[in-house]
């Protein structure tokens, strides 16, 4: 294969560090190395003046305090902290959870382990825009509920959620909420008590940090969140996650978020034009295309779009070194699509037919132009060899077809 | 997914693409696959004097998919319709190298041979005795 110019339109999977995040990590690795939780000498009261200073700023950045940040490696652990954490803690409480259809794994995947432990889960299903019916929520709340866990911005479709409206029913109603922000912190403002966010999950690496490096917001005031380790060890992080606190990656985490924040509004307006441009082009370029999710409330970085009577691995495989990914689960050995895309009820021969770009600091005009135009030429090449175009073409309505299946 | 290089070869330059007229008495037409589950092959051929002359496949699918129909239509120029009943899934995954999650697309390939030759042999059973319906 000719080597091609590479383009990553793959942010929401993943970030590259900043130069400067790197460079504000590099003296925290052989230099600074100091086990943050060594109490009796200098390394260590380094290592911890750099993780407290670290964790004041990502506090202060959500509206909270740094006694209310709990690192952790990722925002799949933080996620499985809050509600498995919640759950322990809770259950004189109560037995039940809610959230909805299309929220990440690592928040669905616990939820689904509590069920095997005979907990109650009632997951929102979602409109075609993605978005839960907040009179359906607030009818959902029961007595017993301990948690409800919506997140913010969707990593497949980029909808947001209002989680100002969501805190609000939570906290009228009495009971905790958790947002998996992985992919809003930096892009979207949060405040945790503007919006009555009780827990808050969030990732480095979406961030242009490090990998291996989240938090988890617990409210320590009104109300006072307490949490069941997962971890046991050493009681680092209050007791609520123990294990050798990953400094360099923290150091990070701080500076990345720092970064994004100097610049929020800007940043996303820069992307939001890239990603309307993006848009136009393939539009323009191309009849039956969908976007899919809210175009009206979606993350600046994000497109997902659907390129009918084409399968998404195939267009993968013809935009050479266009990094994006596909909601076509060709690739996995289930077959089943996207599960997100599904829960939108669009068909799942439009979720087979999905391509997510997602833009982000790096990326230029030139770039989008040029993912647009292959794009293009890989969807329409790809239609001159689809049958469904051809059938679509003769006038043959698909939906009255009778197909064979697998 | 890293592909084979004659999965990429086939998906790159698909041999055979197109369609033939589905009503032409010589024609067997085979559509198997649902756009739910993210393939559907058309794969068609044409018959003279027991030899398949011409096979075109329009296909909707992942690379493997192409490539699985792209290859049959190969296959089947200048075989007998004996020879071509005898293609079998498992030749086609040896030849393109596909994976275990793939293999489904060789499936759904020989289904497509197996449905247009069926078709093409209903044609003429119908041409010689009077349909029944
Ligand atoms: C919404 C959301 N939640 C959780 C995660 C998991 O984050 P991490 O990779 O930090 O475990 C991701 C990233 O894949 C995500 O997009």
């Amino acid at each position: 294969m000719k080597p091609s110019l590479q383009v990553y339109l793959d942010y929401q999977a993943t970030t590259p560090v900043d130069p400067r995040v790197l460079e504000a990590m590099l003296p925290w690795f052989s230099q600074s190395f100091g086990n943050a939780a060594s109490r009796n000498h200098a390394f260590g009261w380094e290592a911890e003046k750099g993780v407290e200073e670290a964790r004041k700023s990502m506090g202060a950045a959500i509206g909270g305090s740094g006694r209310e940040i709990v690192f952790t490696s990722g925002a799949t652990e933080s996620n499985n902290i809050a509600i498995l954490g919640v759950a322990k803690m809770y259950v004189p409480k109560g037995k039940h959870l809610i959230t909805c259809s299309t929220e990440h794994k690592a928040v669905l995947d616990p939820m689904h382990a509590l069920e095997q432990d005979g907990w109650e889960v009632t997951v929102l299903g979602v409109n075609e825009k993605g978005h839960i019916d907040l009179e359906e929520l607030r009818a959902a709340i029961r007595e017993d509920t301990v948690l409800v866990s919506i997140m913010h911005g969707n990593n497949e479709i980029g909808t947001l959620h209002p989680i100002g409206a969501i805190g609000a029913i939570c906290r009228e109603k009495g009971t905790l909420f958790h947002t998996d922000a992985t992919q809003t912190l930096g892009k979207e403002a949060i405040d945790v008590q503007a919006m009555n966010i009780d827990l808050l999950s969030a990732s480095a690496h979406k961030i242009y940090g490090p990998k291996g490096v989240g938090m988890l917001y617990v409210r320590r005031r009104n109300p006072r969140v307490r949490i069941a380790a997962i971890m046991h060890g050493g009681g680092h992080e209050r007791g609520m996650r123990s294990g050798t606190l990953n400094v360099p990656g923290v150091i990070g985490f701080a500076k990345a978020l720092e970064l994004c924040l100097a610049n929020r509004e800007a940043d996303q307006q820069r992307l939001a034009a890239l990603r309307d441009r993006l848009q136009q082009r393939l539009s323009a370029g191309l009849t039956h295309v969908h976007i899919n999710g809210d175009p009206d409330n979606r993350l600046a970085c994000s497109l997902n779009i659907s390129f009918e009577f084409v399968e998404g691995e195939s267009m993968l495989m013809g935009m050479h070194g266009i990094a994006v990914s596909s909601g076509s689960a060709c690739t996995s050995a289930s077959l089943e699509p996207s599960y997100v895309l599904r829960a939108l009820g669009i068909g799942d021969e439009l979720a087979h037919s999905s391509i997510r770009f997602s833009l982000g600091r790096f990326t230029t005009a030139e770039e989008v132009d040029h993912a647009a135009d292959l794009t293009i030429a890989t969807v329409l090449k790809l239609r001159a060899m689809s049958p469904l175009y051809e059938m679509a073409m003769e006038g043959i309505d698909l939906s009255t077809v009778k197909w064979g299946g697998h | 997914m890293v592909y084979s290089d004659k999965v990429i070869d086939h998906y790159e330059n698909p041999r055979n693409v197109g369609s033939l007229d589905k009503d032409a008495m010589d024609v067997g037409t085979g559509i198997v696959g649902a756009p739910e589950c993210g393939d559907v092959m058309k794969l068609q051929i044409q018959v003279e004097g027991g030899v398949i002359k011409d096979a075109k496949f329009k296909t909707f699918g992942c690379g493997s998919a192409i490539a699985s129909s792209s290859l049959a239509t190969e296959w089947l120029k200048g075989r007998t319709i004996a020879e071509a009943t005898a293609i079998r899934n498992v030749d086609i995954v040896e030849e393109l190298a596909l994976p275990p999650v793939k293999i489904h697309c060789s499936v759904l390939a020989e289904d497509a041979i197996k449905q247009a030759l069926a078709d093409y042999q209903n044609k003429q059973k119908g041409a010689s005795a009077p349909s029944e319906d």
